[in-house]
């Protein structure tokens, strides 16, 4: 250090919770755990492995008296002397330790901050270059770091991680982020953007005259409904997730469900894709089946789009997208999920889609009258609770 | 009845044919169909002539009990004009055999059809007698010129100078001179024969070129040293002296003015044993000429004494089975005289019949296993060598036996299909290798099974030379140019095996190499990450980076111990304490160590890469010796001595 010339700047110190720092208490324990387990192996002439859950369809469960699904007991072993473990092994251990770093400075990094964290020349026994880097590209970086959270049984927020922030939120509530109070009804057009990480440590929240929450899919429907005050004459929150909704707005819609017990209400397209968007929020995903219940919301509604609005609505036929090879085979795939496969509104509304033979999207409404959606189309539906769940 | 039609032209009659009907002398024959001899064009002559002469040189030496020593020198007397016409040449070859008396001389080299060999039933190179006379034959219709023997059959004795023409029409050689000379060079026996024949001729280098012929020759005869000098090394001044190429290792050298194809071993052969026919081999008439022609008074007798595995109880069965009702009894007191051809008949039917044990198998001289590989090292660039000899076995009651040898990898080109070399006692099979059954048997054998690609129907592609020899008192060759073996099942069903006990050595060298590459690779590959991950543990642990990177280095090499091991003649892995068993006819090159070994060598520290030795080439022609692994292999075939006494 004394040989650098350049003065580092500090940054300045960021207020800590007592719950933050038994937190991270929590994952350096478990991380010198893992290295622990390595390093007693190794020394004692035992080959050196972890267990890394497995976060396959076949490992997940549907947890019908809860509405979520849950990761099982499956467990593949990733050993050190296996040609295609080797790699991830040395990985895995170069993000353990770029994580308790990170833990120790109390800084927090995005998945591509990881990616450059764990980057760096492979040296052999003799520490020379051998020509191959720690991490080929980020998304070989992003797997180890999902492994790495199955494995020390931590969230990613826990391991000081976030992910690229995406969704909006405007509504009748004010919340508390990392301390700075954010009224959510002075968000102009643009709105809150959803961070990633909103943990209550994170994001408190503060007074909420809302109703409920209605979640759309994207941002143009969202700017729609922003634009009209949708959220002002109803009385709600209005949340965007840009497609599938990253963690942190489902985290954030799970968090407004139960602590504040707001219905959520979720206007999507209709078609495989939003009913897929529907059930990730309402029951969860696979691949992030071990968060599933600080996740899943199992009383979310679902308003919108329906197969039969095209009636309903008098909608014209050029605003028809015909359903392709892929988007049938996915619809009977989704069609025969455990949580839709008793449920017969859903299986009434996917039949229909299939019958229809084609997609309708949100924007369609627009078709008829710009406002339309947020005039008409929402309010009756919410008056007549006409949704499914 | 048609009238008669009355030619005008008067016929010839039977009188008039008679007077054009005369005796064919053999040499006239076969200076019209000389293509059945192998003299089709000037090419294949010059290659006949040397072979016959080589052939000739190599069989008088080991019946003497010499180890062969043969120079052979081609001079250009006249380039050819055009590509399409042939030059003129003088094929000079030299050994150091017995010599012959001066009196057997004009036979030997001057008539067609004269020698020792036709008559007996022996394993040697020639057959017929009808090799070297016919090139002479060949050199003194295209040139007019005379063949030219020296020979010394003894040390103190002076050599003859002879040259001989051959009157064709009577198959009658006329010397024309005969003198005695000192000019004949010193041979290490002290005696030798020398031939010198000029004739037209294309000398030409390639597959089927003097030089093909001659360096499959010192594969198969080890035990020679041969000597080559081709026109464009002749006309390059005086001889030089030869170094003594003393090495373990010999390979053939090209020096500036000639080929070495050094001797790799200093045994000859094991003399062979004369054999009589087997029964099953001959044939009604041969039958009935052997019994007019016998010597023997009784059938007993006869039977002992012509032929082979016919024992008293036999004679006794079948004498009594061709006995016929009314006719005369027969016994073995039976004088042979009083057998009529009825009776003959009888008994050769009863003979065929009955069950005979296999013809003594003594009589052959397979080159052996651990010569094969001499051989073969010697000239194939390689770096894996395996070679078997099969049990002897017969045909149409003919012994003969059937040897296989593999030269795989090192220098050889690896995307073309593999070369066959072909051998029948020794002499190596230069044409229509496609009509042998030693390709057919090679294509027919499974290589796919031994790790290598083989197109269906073709031979397999690799970097390999295949070798197969057919020893056997009597080869079967399709024609009298003795260019392919004859396809009989039993022939080709052994070297079929002997072929796949050599490709089943082959793939166990091929499938263990590549498991030990693959362990290399695998260490490799642990040996890369086990630095960084004793690192990063020991940053979240606090454990010792040193002791954690040698424990699990110290695992990854148990776990990769195979890519360590060596590998023994047969392919099976060498344990250190252990000396490999002595056997199976494998010689592996070692090659050098692969980066995974060295690298595993340094325990943390910098791996030393430079122990691989520098310079290795495996055929500089500085002759340099190479490192090789030459672990002693035990001949399959009996040990036998030449205890013929010599006359």
């Amino acid at each position: 250090m004394a040989k650098k010339t350049t003065k580092k700047v500090r940054s300045a110190p960021r207020t800590r919770s007592k719950d933050a720092a038994d937190r991270d208490a929590k994952t350096q324990a478990a991380l010198k755990d893992l290295a622990g387990g390595i390093a007693k192996s190794a020394l004692s002439g035992v080959e050196p492995t972890f267990d890394v859950p497995t976060r396959s369809s076949s490992n997940t469960n549907w947890n019908r008296k809860r509405g979520i699904l849950q990761m099982g007991d499956a467990a593949s072993t990733r050993q050190i002397f296996n040609l295609g473990q080797a790699r991830k092994f040395m990985q895995s251990l170069r993000h353990a330790h770029g994580i308790s770093r990170l833990i120790d400075q109390d800084k927090t990094t995005s998945l591509r901050g990881m990616f450059y964290t764990g980057l760096g020349d492979v040296h052999d026994v003799g520490g020379k270059k051998v020509g191959e880097k720690t991490f080929d590209d980020q998304t070989e970086s992003d797997a180890i770091l999902e492994d790495l959270e199955v494995t020390l049984g931590a969230l990613r927020e826990e391991l000081h991680i976030f992910a690229k922030k995406r969704g909006a939120m405007v509504g009748n509530i004010t919340i508390e982020d990392s301390g700075d109070t954010i009224d959510c009804r002075k968000m102009g057009s643009g709105g809150y953007a959803i961070p990633s990480i909103c943990e209550p440590d994170r994001v408190k929240f503060g007074k909420c005259e809302a109703d409920f929450v209605l979640h759309v899919e994207k941002d143009t429907v969202w700017q729609r409904f922003n634009e009209d005050r949708f959220w002002k004459t109803h009385n709600c929150i209005l949340t965007e997730g840009s497609g599938q909704p990253p963690r942190g707005v489902r985290r954030l819609l799970h968090r407004l469900n139960k602590e504040l017990g707001l219905p959520i209400i979720c206007l999507l397209d209709c078609d495989p894709w939003g009913h897929y968007i529907y059930s990730v929020i309402k029951q969860g995903s696979i691949s992030l089946a071990f968060e599933s219940e600080r996740l899943a919301i199992p009383d979310a509604k679902f308003l919108g789009i329906r197969s039969n609005d095209f009636e309903r609505c008098n909608l014209s036929d050029s605003v028809q997208i015909s359903l392709n090879d892929r988007d049938t085979a996915r619809a009977k795939q989704i069609a025969a999920y455990p949580w839709f496969k008793d449920h017969k509104g859903w299986q009434k509304e996917i039949a229909k889609l299939l019958k229809n033979g084609f997609k309708l999207e949100v924007e369609a409404l627009i078709n008829i009258d710009i406002s339309y959606v947020t005039e008409t189309y929402v309010p009756e539906r919410l008056a007549a609770e006409d949704w499914l769940d | 009845m048609a009238a008669k039609k009355t030619t005008s032209r008067t016929r010839a009659t039977a009188e008039t044919m008679a007077g054009k009907q005369r005796d064919i002398s053999v040499s006239e024959f076969f200076a019209k169909n000389r293509h059945l001899l192998g003299f089709d064009n000037p090419r294949k002559a010059l290659l006949t002539t040397v072979k016959e002469a080589v052939d000739n040189a190599l069989d008088a030496c080991e019946e003497a009990g010499i180890l062969p020593d043969i120079e052979v020198l081609i001079e250009e007397l006249t380039a050819p004009p055009s590509p399409s016409k042939p030059g003129r040449y003088a094929v000079t070859i030299t050994d150091n055999g017995p010599g012959i008396v001066r009196k057997q001389v004009e036979n030997i080299f001057g008539r067609l059809l004269y020698g020792s060999k036709f008559h007996r039933m022996k394993m040697s190179r020639g057959q017929q007698g009808i090799g070297i006379s016919a090139a002479g034959m060949y050199g003194l219709m295209t040139t007019g010129k005379p063949m030219v023997i020296t020979t010394k059959p003894g040390k103190r004795k002076a050599a003859h100078h002879l040259e001989l023409a051959m009157d064709t029409t009577k198959n009658k050689p006329e010397v024309t001179i005969d003198v005695e000379t000192d000019d004949f060079p010193e041979t290490s026996s002290g005696t030798g024969t020398r031939v010198r024949i000029e004739m037209e001729a294309r000398y030409q280098r390639g597959k089927t070129s003097v030089e093909a012929y001659l360096e499959q020759t010192a594969i198969a005869n080890p035990h020679a040293q041969i000597t080559f000098i081709p026109p464009e090394k002749a006309a390059g001044g005086p001889a030089l002296e030869v170094e003594e190429v003393s090495t373990e290792l010999s390979h053939t050298t090209e020096l500036a003015d000639r080929y070495i194809f050094p001797r790799a071993v200093e045994e000859l052969p094991p003399e062979t044993e004369e054999i009589k026919p087997h029964p099953y081999g001959v044939e009604l008439g041969n039958f009935l000429r052997m019994l007019k022609g016998t010597n023997e008074k009784q059938l007993a007798g006869f039977f002992k004494n012509e032929f082979s595995r016919v024992p008293p109880a036999v004679v006794k069965d079948i004498t009594s089975k061709s006995t016929v009702k009314g006719g005369k009894t027969l016994t073995g007191q039976t004088y042979v005289s009083t057998v009529d051809h009825d009776a003959a008949e009888r008994l050769y039917r009863a003979l065929q019949d009955s069950k005979l044990r296999a013809p003594p198998t003594d009589c052959l001289a397979p080159i052996g296993v651990r010569q094969m590989l001499s051989g073969l090292l010697k000239g194939v660039k390689a770096e894996f060598y395996a070679a078997s000899t099969r049990d002897p076995a017969v045909y149409r009651g003919n012994p003969f036996q059937i040897e296989a040898a593999i030269a795989f990898g090192g220098d050889l080109p690896g995307d073309e299909s593999a070369r066959v070399i072909r051998f029948a006692n020794r002499v190596p099979l230069l044409y229509q290798q496609s009509a042998c059954c030693s390709f057919k048997a090679v294509v027919e054998t499974g290589w796919k099974n031994y790790s290598l690609s083989q197109p269906r129907g073709a031979l397999p592609v690799g970097p390999m030379v295949i070798m197969v020899h057919m020893a056997s008192v009597w080869v079967p060759f399709t024609s009298e140019s003795k260019e392919a073996i004859a396809d009989y099942d039993e022939i080709r069903k052994e070297m079929r095996l002997a072929l796949q006990e050599c490709g089943r050595k082959l793939g166990t060298y091929l499938r263990r190499r590549q498991k030990m590459r693959r362990e290399g690779q695998r260490r490799d590959v642990f040996s890369r990450y086990i630095a960084e991950i004793a690192r990063s543990t020991s940053a979240l642990t606090g454990d010792d980076e040193g002791a954690l990177l040698d424990a699990l280095l110290k695992q990854a090499q148990a776990r990769t111990a195979i890519a360590d091991a060596e590998l023994d003649e047969d392919g099976n892995y060498v344990k250190p304490e252990k000396k490999p068993a002595e056997d199976d006819g494998v010689i592996i090159v070692e090659s050098e160590p692969s980066p995974a070994q060295v690298e595993a060598k340094g325990n943390g520290e910098a791996a030393s890469a430079s122990e691989s030795d520098a310079g290795r080439g495996l055929f500089g022609t500085d002759g340099e010796s190479v490192p090789v692994r030459r672990k002693k292999t035990k001949s399959r075939s009996r040990a036998r001595k030449p205890t013929r006494p010599r006359a």
